[in-house]
């Protein structure tokens, strides 16, 4: 346990004087979590939009307004005719257009079903269905406050007149896309951190070739091996509990379910990154081979392939079937379905089998070829 | 006394490349033993066989008592090693290194207070404890991890070429270190191509392409195989001298020592008479002309080029 023990103090020691790679563990989660929180967000804001209001009642203008103060919208102009709407949508300086019928106030005080038509500019397919989705929303609220109003005004009336578009959206209903990537950036660092830090941390000592100077000393492998990967199970940890706490305090995505699960589980995909990261330290000789190892052959293919940054199942059935081999994919949704949808161990025990079965064989495998290298 | 080391037809083959070729040689207890021979000759890989670091192919050899091939662990236990890259943590200080490797040797707290000291003070590293060994010169750097190497007070120490890239002085410096170990009874083992060191060994062996060529102490070596007298010789031009010599029939061998030429002869006075005859009537101008007592380089060229005779023949 004492030899253990001094090789954990040295690594992370090592660590501590190493300014970059605390940087890179600490620094760059953070870094990622903001541009992925902020930058690479898919919310719109301020959707530039035109009306078409043929009603020119005190109704529409309200009905507008709830457009406007909505914050996602900023209505460029008011126009006349569908040819300006044509154009306008054509050139692309607006995405959505609003058209409100001449008989909309009436019909809606008549207690008479009324529409709204909506046009989205289709170039940009994701922009429209967020502009769409927005939109139906706000008609919608709308409908339903009219709803109250005219059943204080006239007690009496049985079916009032409604707006009714159908909108259904589930565990997003903010369509916050920003909660969606947060806890997808969770996995990525811990992934990279310890994965990255793993392999670095033994291929540095083949450099410099005190990893043969260990050899001659009475260090058993299995001590070796534990001491030099527990000080990066710790840093792991550390990140996690920072990510955590960005996403939480900072962009208040909410954290649904269970911290104590989600740590647990954690540990279980930990146990692949470090497998992998000892793998890749057996086949490279320097840092930089490490490095290229470690980027092209599994973080590239795990962020594709994961589910990460692309849904699982708008992939070609045989992509589909790939994936079950990456194990990041099932961390990734444990970590969504812990975060967004509060699930726990009877909705993610699958998941969590499974990153133990591929944890267990890496980590053995890697350990097994490490100590055959060092003989 | 029972052999520190005792190597028997020991043997390492890479694919089909022997790296080392059937070498016996014993070592005793604290001795100071050099293992000399060109760069890839087997010396490194010797060694490592012999610290546990490799296994061997065939043969047998014994540390301090424990079989390499069945007891590696207790053989690691009783050895001190140190390989010509310093392998020290640069990105520790002094006193984290020695309290790292202290401690993996398994060095109680108390003792490891005393050890540190004592190498502090060996290395001459007094004041410098908190500085990062990647602010110490090649020569700190190296008595250092000498003393790393043996902190746990091994009967045994290896030393890889531990002189190679530090400065004369130091390697002077050093060397008194390793006498001073050896007349406390450390046994060392130390391989090195530097011919003047090999001087301060009690017995020496030399090896070529992975087979022992001769070995012996110093002096032994210089008189055994070189029974014949060698002239040095300094003239204008040494370069056309030697080729104007070294086909005579009366010339065992000629070899060049930077400006001076090193020629044994089959005797001394006919030899004397001939090479000022031949120069001064080719126009180079002799300057001296004197018997010399043969270097340990004379006899390791000598060695070498016999050696490769008997493969040619």
């Amino acid at each position: 346990m004492r030899i253990i023990y001094h090789i954990i103090v040295k690594e992370l020691l090592q660590f501590r004087r190493d300014r970059r790679m605390v940087a890179v563990s600490f620094l760059a989660p953070v870094v990622q979590l903001l541009l992925l929180g902020y930058a690479a967000t898919t919310d719109i804001k301020e959707i530039p939009m035109l009306v078409f209001n043929q009603d020119k009642s005190s109704t529409s203008r309200e009905f507008v307004n709830q457009f406007i103060n909505s914050g996602y919208f900023v209505v460029k102009e008011e126009v006349n005719s569908s040819k300006d709407i044509d154009r306008h949508i054509e050139n692309g300086d607006v995405w959505l257009a609003l058209v409100i019928p001449p008989d909309f106030s009436d019909n809606l005080l008549a207690m008479r079903q009324t529409s709204v038509q909506l046009l989205a500019d289709g170039s940009d397919a994701n922009s429209a269905n967020v502009s769409i989705a927005y939109a139906s929303q706000i008609v919608s609220k709308y409908s339903q406050s009219i709803v109250v109003n005219l059943r204080e005004k006239f007690p009496g009336i049985k079916q009032p007149a409604r707006i009714n578009p159908e909108v259904r959206i589930w565990y997003n209903p903010e369509l916050k896309s920003r909660n969606f990537m947060v806890p997808g950036v969770l996995a990525m660092v811990l992934l990279i951190v310890t994965m990255t830090l793993t392999s670095l941390g033994i291929v540095k000592e083949k450099e410099i070739g005190t990893l043969e100077q260990l050899m001659i000393t009475p260090i058993k492998p299995y001590q070796l091996i534990i001491g030099k990967l527990l000080p990066f199970v710790i840093i792991g940890a550390l990140d996690v509990g920072l990510v955590l706490i960005v996403a939480r305090f900072w962009f208040g995505v909410p954290l649904q379910g269970s911290v104590l699960l989600l740590l647990g589980l954690s540990g279980l995909f930990v146990l692949t990154t470090l497998g992998l990261g000892l793998f890749v330290s057996t086949i490279s000789k320097t840092q930089q081979q490490a490095m290229m190892t470690a980027q092209f052959f599994f973080f590239m293919p795990f962020i594709f392939f994961s589910g990460f940054t692309f849904p699982i199942e708008n992939m070609p059935q045989i992509i589909q079937y790939l994936t079950y081999a990456i194990p990041l994919r099932y961390y990734i949704v444990i970590v969504r379905g812990i975060f967004l949808k509060g699930v726990g161990v009877a909705e993610l025990w699958q998941q969590a089998l499974a990153l133990l079965l591929f944890g267990v064989l890496i980590l053995s495998l890697s350990v097994w070829r490490f100590k055959k290298r060092l003989s | 006394m029972e052999n520190a080391i005792e190597v028997n037809n020991l043997t390492k083959i890479f694919g089909n490349f022997a790296a080392v070729d059937h070498i016996s040689f014993t070592v005793k207890p604290g001795e100071i033993f050099g293992f000399l021979g060109a760069n890839g000759a087997g010396k490194s890989t010797t060694i490592r066989m012999l610290c546990g670091l490799l296994m061997a192919t065939s043969g047998t050899a014994k540390v301090g008592g424990y079989d390499i091939n069945t007891q590696p662990d207790l053989v690691k236990q009783s050895i001190g090693y140190m390989s010509q890259r310093f392998s020290l943590y640069e990105d520790l200080t002094v006193e984290e290194n020695i309290r790292f490797f202290g401690g993996v040797y398994g060095i109680p707290n108390q003792r490891l207070q005393d050890r540190m000291k004592w190498a502090v003070k060996m290395a001459g590293l007094h004041g410098r404890e908190k500085s990062l060994t990647k602010t110490l010169s090649g020569g700190w750097k190296q008595r250092l991890a000498l003393g790393c190497a043996i902190l746990h007070e091994p009967k045994i120490l290896f030393l890889d070429e531990p002189t190679s890239g530090v400065d004369p002085i130091s390697r002077r410096n050093f060397w008194e270190l390793i006498s001073q170990l050896s007349a406390q009874g450390v046994t060392v083992l130390v391989t090195t191509h530097y011919l003047d060191e090999a001087e301060y060994c009690d017995d020496i062996i030399l090896i070529n392409a992975g087979r022992l060529i001769a070995g012996g102490s110093p002096k032994e070596l210089k008189t055994e195989h070189i029974t014949y007298p060698i002239l040095e010789v300094e003239a204008s031009n040494v370069i056309a001298a030697m080729d104007l010599l070294k086909d005579k029939p009366w010339v065992v061998e000629i070899s060049l020592f930077g400006t001076y030429l090193h020629i044994g002869v089959q005797k001394e006075e006919t030899g004397r008479d001939e090479i000022s005859k031949i120069l001064s009537s080719n126009q180079i101008a002799v300057k001296r002309v004197d018997a010399i007592v043969p270097s340990l380089e004379d006899v390791f060229l000598h060695l070498l080029e016999e050696d490769l005779k008997r493969k040619a023949s």
